[in-house]
């Protein structure tokens, strides 16, 4: 079937990828900032934007409804700025009475709007969790401009919007406006939401700021790349999310898209080099069955001072495993040993400690009466 | 009853029921797990309901709220791996949970009560039509045992835990000390956010238990700074914002639930303008309350300053006094108006001079003593 011949689909795919790009790039910085819940109270703000921006206007071209979006969202990140500044509500509870208030306000909206008599309403709540399949032309250009300012912004400042994100202290040493630019980041976060909730909806958006960040975030530890790689994961999972809620019936976008992106966020979290669980766990595992050497040479030192004339006497592998705990592999211990020239075999089951495993001894024991 | 009275009485216990637990996580800056826990019970109630066919069966109502924990425990597993950021660690769960319930209901529950909209949004003006019958005898609405169980179970619990809540809350190190596990309440406490949400969700949908939860409890914050006074206070004003809510909802023929989070939002707003101290008007008459004396007292060390001088004129007169102390010609009056009331200043014609107190505090001011003044 060929996928991206359909005008719709092709539509659609489109306006998924530019809703990824920025929100996965946007939402690096929102991650690092600590900011990922911020994107919830944002994108539950906007409900009411959207409801009022149709009420005055009576119209639902793209571009009002997402300026009256983004008002709201920054309408509400100021609420909860100005709770946080001059009361002693902590910033989540204010971030928690934002997003519950302003959506209740926007349900009342979407009711109050749902029961006037005009037919022009409908489809507005499709902003709950997001319509792909709604997307029409005029929408994707609003999208890709509006992303474009954003990602332009970004680039233009990016150096400042590191060091704010790093470290805001130094920035404001180095005379940098970092109200200002906290300010702008938070406006092109909110930006960011606004693109995508016509296709995933207020209630998940959130996601799309915080996964493609979590799961970028496993495999860099540098901004430049965690940027681009989060973009990309928001790219890959709102084409992929999308495209299914297309082509399967009564598959909602906004939790498809999320659904895939979690599945990318649990792979990264598992394998993820260095950090991912399930490289710790084998590492973990090794370092539970590797024998455990220092031991085993303290053992046969220990030995060899009892035949001090004859340090090189061997000394039965069957008197070393009962001074081991039971369990422990002294036969791999003492393979590893002579691996690296500590021990040698004298005998049928008969071990010593070499001259080097004797001095390596005598500096383990010294180490310990040091510590 | 009438419907709409059950309507509103439903609504009160789910807002008590809600706002107690609540109290306990506005205080432990945990508030935004009750997002969590309200999103991520969805999946457990779809999936419990596919077995028990009956939205308002106990089991539906236990298997739900393990969900909630389940979520709970997820967020601190992430959390514990250090990989992620605790408040990514929330962000990251819930929606995958609720995207799986959502997704659940639009695919294999289609034409049943169950349906997306309800979830978010409740019905509350259903809510009536859903009666207890035991024996064929009606016992009013279901929604309002349900929820006025679980209000008595968070009633029960809060006042058998209420020491080791109350510590663990306040001083979460010192109840470690004492020996309470902090794991325990925590879970607990999670458990009971979980009924409750699993309870009120039915009526009143996913998001309004959030402000429930969180607006009125943080309005009590604002106006009480005792423990036990801030929880009733948070539940009386979760009462109140369900009956205003429910009234707005009934003239304009709205969402019940989003009126109700809209009402906790305006009380909210009310208490952070007006509440007595803490709220920004009180915050602003003590500014400038402290900008006034502040002035009184700098007035008074000038003129103490240039008074008996060859310069009284021209410093102390009132014509330039302004200029001299850089204040803008109404704050000079102001000032000048204030400290005469209080007899630290006397006018002869156009000259000013500090009285004995005024002299007093003015050498206090520049000495470093802070003299309480009489006002």
């Amino acid at each position: 079937m060929d996928l991206f011949g359909d005008y719709t689909l092709r539509l659609v795919a489109l306006g998924s990828a530019v809703l990824g790009a920025t929100s996965g790039a946007l939402g690096a910085f929102a991650y690092l900032r600590r900011q990922s819940l911020l994107g919830d109270a944002v994108s539950h703000a906007a409900l009411p934007g959207i409801a009022i921006a149709f009420l005055l206007t009576g119209s639902k071209a793209p571009l009002v409804l997402m300026v009256g979006a983004g008002l709201a969202g920054w309408i509400g990140t100021l609420v909860v700025r100005v709770v946080v500044g001059r009361s002693r509500v902590p910033y989540d509870s204010a971030l928690g009475i934002v997003l519950s208030v302003f959506f209740g306000v926007g349900l009342v909206l979407l009711t109050f709007i749902q029961k006037q008599p005009n037919a022009a309403q409908a489809g507005l709540d499709s902003f709950l969790f997001g319509q792909a399949a709604s997307l029409l032309r005029q929408d994707v250009v609003t999208m890709a401009v509006l992303a474009a300012a954003a990602l332009v912004i970004l680039a233009l400042l990016w150096k400042e919007f590191k060091l704010l994100s790093f470290d805001p202290d130094f920035a404001s040493s180095l005379g940098l406006p970092v109200q200002r630019l906290d300010g702008l980041l938070t406006l092109l976060l909110v930006m960011a939401i606004v693109i995508g909730l016509q296709t995933v909806g207020v209630v998940l958006m959130s996601a799309m700021i915080v996964a493609p960040a979590a799961a970028a975030r496993q495999w860099s530890r540098r901004l430049l790349p965690m940027v681009f790689l989060a973009a990309l994961i928001g790219v890959f999972s709102g084409v992929a999310g999308s495209l299914m809620s297309s082509i399967v019936p009564r598959l909602p976008t906004g939790p498809t898209i999320v659904l895939v992106l979690s599945v990318v966020v649990v792979g990264s979290l598992m394998l993820a080099p260095q950090r991912g669980l399930v490289w710790r766990f084998l590492r973990l595992g090794r370092l539970l069955r590797a024998p455990d050497l220092d031991p085993v040479l303290m053992h046969l030192y220990a030995l060899s001072l009892q035949h001090a004339g004859d340090p090189e006497h061997g000394h039965n592998i069957a008197v070393l495993r009962t001074m081991s705990p039971s369990g422990a592999d002294v036969g791999a211990a003492l393979e590893g040993l002579a691996d690296r020239g500590l021990a040698q075999q004298t005998g049928d089951g008969l071990w010593a400690p070499t001259p080097i495993g004797r001095r390596e001894a005598e500096r383990v024991l010294e180490r310990e009466a040091e510590s | 009853m009438s419907p709409e009275l059950e309507i509103v009485l439903i609504g009160v216990v789910t807002a008590v029921a809600a706002a107690l637990p609540g109290t306990y996580l506005v205080l432990r800056r945990t508030a935004l797990v009750s997002d969590a826990i309200s999103h991520a019970i969805l999946p457990g109630i779809v999936v419990a309901f596919f077995f028990t066919h009956d939205l308002n069966s106990p089991l539906l109502l236990l298997a739900a709220a393990a969900t909630g924990v389940l979520a709970v425990v997820l967020i601190e597993v992430l959390i514990r791996s250090r990989l992620v950021p605790e408040d990514a660690s929330i962000g990251l769960v819930f929606p995958a949970l609720f995207s799986i319930g959502v997704i659940l209901i639009s695919r294999y529950a289609g034409g049943v009560h169950l349906d997306t909209d309800s979830v978010l949004l409740g019905e509350l003006a259903f809510a009536p039509f859903d009666r207890l019958l035991v024996g064929g005898v009606d016992l009013g609405p279901r929604a309002l045992w349900t929820m006025g169980a679980i209000l008595i179970l968070n009633l029960v619990v809060i006042g058998l835990a209420w020491k080791e809540l109350k510590l663990a809350t306040v001083d979460a190190g010192l109840a470690t000390l004492l020996g309470f596990s902090p794991a325990l309440i925590h879970y607990s406490l999670m458990t009971l956010v979980s009924i409750t949400a699993v309870g009120a969700f039915d009526a009143v949908g996913s998001i309004l238990v959030v402000a429930l939860m969180i607006a009125p409890p943080a309005t009590a914050y604002l106006v009480v700074d005792r423990f036990a006074p801030m929880l009733w206070l948070g539940a009386v004003v979760a009462a109140v914002s369900a009956v205003l809510g429910y009234g707005v909802a009934f003239l304009l023929d709205v969402s019940i639930a989003g009126s109700m989070a809209g009402a906790c939002g305006l009380l909210f707003l009310i208490a952070f303008l007006f509440a007595p101290r803490r709220g920004l008007l009180a915050q602003g008459r003590r500014r400038a309350v402290q900008r006034l004396d502040l002035g009184v007292r700098m007035l008074v060390v000038h003129l103490l300053h240039h008074q008996d001088t060859e310069a009284a004129e021209e410093e102390c007169g009132l014509p330039r006094l302004h200029r001299h102390l850089q204040w803008s010609v109404g704050r000079t009056q102001h000032v000048v108006r204030e400290a005469e009331r209080r007899t630290l200043v006397e006018r002869s014609g156009e000259l000013l001079r500090a009285t004995d107190a005024g002299s007093r505090l003015a050498e206090a001011a520049i000495t470093g003593e802070f003299l309480i003044l009489d006002s």
